[in-house]
């Protein structure tokens, strides 16, 4: 990676093009939108809204599955970045279905969303549980190769820390955090109705940066493996904040909304700016600042 | 920064034809321009971007009823709350142009009203296109800024062809120098053919199903463009370098597939 920004998953990757752009924009990875095991229509709108301190969304995972998606993932070299690939499934067997079809793409990296809370059966179901994640950890690695496997974990697990030595445990490669907060709602006080078409969205933005800050510092103590953290980022401080609470990468989803599709490249030249005026000559430098 | 859907309340509702209704809303949008668009929020039943109609003093949507959502705008009345974000988009480039053709089919006319009263000194020349006479919206609006040709399907109104076989006749005749359009996709990749082959610039405005509205999701993706944000307004020299243009579109769970599909999926 030429910089340790990635575009989170969910975020404008429905397609080549745009990842490229979003590559073009600055971005040192870039992450496919989760693909699922089959065609999947998502929640009716509103879906993706934003508040005063945050965004509120629940888009529901809408895919058009795997096999629809070959033709996207076959380009994927086009990219002058490295290519996360998102998915999920509703049971260990869908998990592995979907992973070993797209690790024959051999993605940078398959990214597992075990930790979505916008619908009912996949997902957070995983996520909260040490068990069940390394289940679909194990069971993912033995059909991936040599593809390396990143879970995404969901802060609402009582203990993300324990979750995290789990995936290690279990042969994950590296750990992704956070998932979005909640799920939370918002109420439109004339309509008397809350404003989600689904009642309950994840939050994410400027609102949960300091519960992903802390997630991220818990995990890295808890493991010896690269951590992708994510959650509330929207300049470069708080990308060097990510990165002193353990962070080898930082994934920014929310700051398309809060500074444009141009946030990758602002969001780096922060960073650029931060570490000269402190001393920083590498990034590596940065990774658990905080902990010593 | 927020994008919540804010309750506005419905002025006056006008039915400009048995299928075309305009919502004008309490709140008048002082800073939207023409080719922008809001996202409108029926609570239980859907939330769709909708051009903005009228940009004189008051703000409005121009609807036709096709599906569940704009059954849902057709039982509106004066006084019903509705929620409204936006506006969104890039809007029409008004500068663009010296001589203007302004060419929509059918409710495709909505974002461009407010276009032609903005260039009324330009004298801009609108074509209007429509399967028959009694479709026709905002005839007066139109005969009121400039010289105004119809085409219908069955000859009714004007003369029996599309708006797009119209356009290159006008071009030439008046000498046009940026030709606006909106309206169904086909017709505007014809519309971007002749302007090409007559060496003239366009603007015209596309259409995808939106979930943010706010260029987030990639729901709206023509390529790397989105159209909620980069569009939904796009010059010549955007649509010359996407592929999807006037052949493919996404469904709302992201599969690409032919326009013609589009159009059938769109409840
Ligand atoms: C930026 C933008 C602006 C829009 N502005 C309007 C508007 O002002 N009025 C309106 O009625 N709909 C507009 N739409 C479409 C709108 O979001 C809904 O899809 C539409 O109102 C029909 O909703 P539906 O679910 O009832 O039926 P649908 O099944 O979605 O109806 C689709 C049909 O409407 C036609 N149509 C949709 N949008 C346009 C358009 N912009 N120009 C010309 N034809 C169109 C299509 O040809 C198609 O046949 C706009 C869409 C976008 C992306
Ligand atoms: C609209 C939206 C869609 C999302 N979709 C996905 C998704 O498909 N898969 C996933 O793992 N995370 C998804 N997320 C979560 C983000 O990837 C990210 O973990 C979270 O938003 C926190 O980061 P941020 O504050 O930078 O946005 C989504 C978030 C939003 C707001
Ligand atoms: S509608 Fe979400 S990016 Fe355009």
């Amino acid at each position: 990676m030429r910089n340790p920004t990635v575009l989170a998953s969910g975020f404008l990757g429905v397609n080549v093009e745009m990842l490229k752009r979003v590559v073009e924009e600055g971005a040192g990875a870039v992450t496919f939108k989760s693909i699922g095991p089959r065609v999947k229509s998502g929640h009716r709108n509103p879906t993706v809204l934003a508040y005063e301190w945050g965004m509120i969304n629940a888009v529901g995972l809408p895919s058009s599955g795997y096999k629809d998606m070959e033709g996207e993932l076959a380009r994927m070299k086009e990219l002058k970045a490295p290519v996360f690939v998102s998915i999920y499934g509703a049971s260990v067997e869908e998990f592995c279905d979907v992973a070993e079809a797209v690790a024959g793409y051999k993605p940078a990296v398959i990214e597992l969303n075990v930790s979505c809370p916008n619908t009912k059966a996949e997902g957070m179901v995983f996520g909260c549980s040490e068990k069940l994640t390394a289940e679909v950890v194990s069971a993912v690695k033995n059909v991936t190769g040599k593809v390396p496997v990143m879970p995404k974990l969901t802060p609402q697990a009582l203990n993300i820390a324990g979750v995290a030595k789990a995936c290690e445990e279990a042969g994950a490669d590296a750990i992704a955090a956070i998932n979005t907060v909640g799920p939370g709602m918002l109420i439109n006080i004339e309509a008397r109705k809350p404003v989600l078409d689904y009642k309950r969205g994840g939050i994410s933005g400027p609102a949960i940066r300091p519960i992903a800050v802390r997630c991220v510092y818990e995990i890295y103590e808890a493991v010896d493996l690269p951590i992708l953290g994510m959650g509330g980022v929207t300049e470069g401080r708080d990308a060097v904040e990510m990165m002193q609470a353990g962070a080898s990468a930082v994934g920014i989803g929310s700051g398309v909304y809060y500074r444009g599709i141009e946030v990758f490249n602002r969001v780096c030249e922060e960073m650029k700016v931060w570490m000269s005026e402190n001393g920083y000559k590498n990034v590596k430098e940065l990774v658990g600042a905080a902990h010593e | 920064m927020s994008d919540m859907p804010v309750s506005n309340r419905v002025r006056k509702v006008v039915e400009e034809n048995k299928e075309v209704k305009t919502i004008f809303l309490e709140e008048s949008m002082p800073g939207a321009i023409p080719g922008q668009f809001v996202m409108v929020w029926l609570p239980g039943t859907d939330e769709k971007p909708l051009a903005l109609s009228c940009l004189n003093g008051e703000a409005a949507i121009t609807v036709q009823r096709k599906g569940k959502f704009t059954d849902g705008i057709f039982r509106l009345k004066k006084g019903s709350y509705i929620g409204v974000r936006g506006p969104y988009g890039n809007g029409f480039d008004a500068d663009a142009c010296t001589k203007p053709c302004i060419i929509a089919g059918g409710v495709g006319i909505a974002p461009l009203a407010p276009l032609a009263e903005k260039l009324a000194k330009k004298k801009p020349v609108v074509i209007m296109g429509a399967s028959n006479e009694g479709k026709f919206i905002f005839r007066e609006r139109m005969e009121k800024v400039g010289k105004v040709e119809y085409a219908t399907d069955d000859g009714s109104c004007g003369r029996k062809c599309f708006a797009s076989d119209m356009l290159e006749g006008v071009v030439e005749k008046e000498g046009i120098d940026v030709v606006y359009g909106c309206g169904p996709e086909l017709m505007l990749k014809r519309v971007f053919e002749i302007c090409k082959k007559k060496r003239v610039g366009c603007q015209l405005s596309l259409e995808r199903y939106m979930h943010c509205g706010f260029g987030v999701c990639g729901s709206c993706a023509v390529d790397g463009y989105r159209v909620c944000v980069d569009g939904p307004v796009f010059s010549s020299k955007q649509l010359e370098k996407m592929t999807e243009f006037g052949k493919f579109a996404r469904l709302k769970y992201g599969k690409k597939v032919s326009l013609n599909e589009y159009y059938r999926w769109r409840e």
